[in-house]
């Protein structure tokens, strides 16, 4: 089994420390996936209007070079990119009038018929690995860090694409717990961060993100692990407008989920890029042990 | 305030293209107000999507659009997920967004921002807002 890895826009500029994390931790765990050698913006979000066939290409476009990779894979780290690609792929598989207007469009290349299955990073570890056998590979526990999981709406949103199948076991908490970290659920693991509406109604999205900083931190959090970068802009990056207007009262500090997971590993923080986190979180992981103050203030 | 209904105020094309772009039904909506229960911008909104669902059901274009509702969405699907009626509200939103976007109006002026703020902002923040925003 072949597995193509989609990287998306961010993860290639603002989002170094999603990537490059997650990249040393793939070839730490041994598992082999290549990046797309060519790929296009998946468009961001889904389109939702019935009449609305031409903005689905974009992802459709990215699936058929995983396909034509021979790929039966397609690992996504954002997860913007993943609903936009999962909820495309669906169409794809499932709606035949829609798949053959949609291929009828795109004469140059292959048919396609949602061959590759999209699978979000989480999804992968379970199943290429395991929890147990995850747990088995961190050296350096995260000795018992409460880390609440944001799912944010496009990793659980709409219910056919999320990455929670229902039951007993929840990925983001079995995750957090094969690292060591005490996983904290909270009642706004799933509410909108505000999302695009930073830029149309940047107060209104201020406010939802409130909300969720307060609402980990009420249930004794020290940390939020993310995996969108849009979701770390609001929730990480606009902190200074919530403390500069006394909304909050101190820092809570942010790590993309896979910095996380690189640092159990032992692979140290030259590949977690926490100098493109706020200075809370580094200090948050020197506090605990679990980075070193030297190179870890570096920015 | 009041709202006037009459055979003269009931935009019958207005909801055949609302239900067409959408794909919804939306006369299954009973009023339960869930939608803006889960919404978590519905503090932000002049009238809850509930109220929205009404104004559509009634025909009331002008209402409908005078109203900010569905510039405030997000896209969250959290009243989608949590509607009782089966309602994809998510889509009546962009359906309604459509309208005033396909005629080439955009609510978000890309050329009026600074290159400071689009500078600052992850990619995914622009192309998503685009999309939703302008036409």
């Amino acid at each position: 089994m072949k597995i193509s890895y989609y990287p998306g826009c961010t993860l290639k500029t603002k989002a170094k420390n999603l990537e490059e994390a997650a990249l040393a931790s793939l070839a730490a765990l041994g598992i082999e996936c290549e990046e797309l050698p060519r790929w296009n913006c998946c468009g961001a979000v889904h389109s939702l209007a019935q009449d609305d066939l031409i903005h689905h290409v974009a992802p459709v476009r990215d699936l058929i070079r995983a396909m034509d990779r021979g790929s039966t894979k397609l690992v996504v780290l954002c997860s913007m990119c993943y609903n936009t690609l999962e909820r495309a792929n669906a169409i794809m598989r499932d709606d035949a009038l829609r798949r053959e207007t949609i291929n009828g469009f795109m004469d140059e290349e292959s048919d396609y018929r949602g061959e590759v299955e999209v699978v979000h990073f989480l999804e992968l570890l379970r199943d290429e690995i395991g929890w147990e056998a995850l747990r088995g590979r961190v050296k350096v526990p995260l000795g018992g860090l409460r880390v609440a999981p944001y799912y944010g709406c496009t990793l659980v949103r709409p219910k056919e694409v999320s990455i929670e199948r229902g039951g007993e076991e929840r990925v983001f908490l079995a995750f957090l717990e094969a690292l060591g970290a005490r996983p904290v659920e909270f009642s706004a693991e799933s509410l909108c961060c505000g999302s695009y509406q930073v830029l149309a109604n940047p107060q209104a999205a201020l406010g939802a993100s409130q909300a969720i900083l307060e609402s980990a931190r009420r249930r004794g959090a020290e940390a939020l692990a993310l995996s969108c970068p849009l979701c770390e802009f609001n929730l990480s990056r606009r902190q200074g407008e919530l403390l500069e207007a006394q909304r909050i009262a101190s820092g809570f500090p942010t790590f993309y989920f896979t910095q996380l997971l690189a640092i159990a590993l032992g692979l140290g923080e030259e590949v977690c890029r926490f100098d493109l986190n706020d200075r809370a979180s580094r200090e948050l992981l020197i506090e605990k042990g679990i980075a070193a103050c030297e190179t870890a203030l570096v920015s | 305030m009041p709202i006037k209904i009459s055979p003269k105020t009931m935009k019958h094309g207005f909801i055949e293209r609302i239900m067409e772009l959408s794909g919804q039904d939306i006369y299954r909506c009973f009023q339960c107000g869930t939608c803006g229960g889960a919404c978590p911008m519905s503090a932000e909104m002049d009238r809850v999507p509930r109220k929205v669902m009404h104004l559509v059901q009634l025909g009331l274009e002008e209402r409908v659009r005078e109203c900010g509702t569905f510039w405030t969405c997000a896209s969250c699907h959290s009243c989608t997920v949590m509607c009782p009626r089966g309602i994809d509200l998510a889509r009546v939103m962009e359906a309604l967004r459509l309208l005033t976007l396909r005629k080439s109006i955009n609510f978000v002026e890309p050329s009026g921002l600074s290159a400071e703020v689009i500078g600052g902002l992850p990619q995914i923040a622009l192309v998503s807002c685009f999309r939703k925003m302008t036409g």
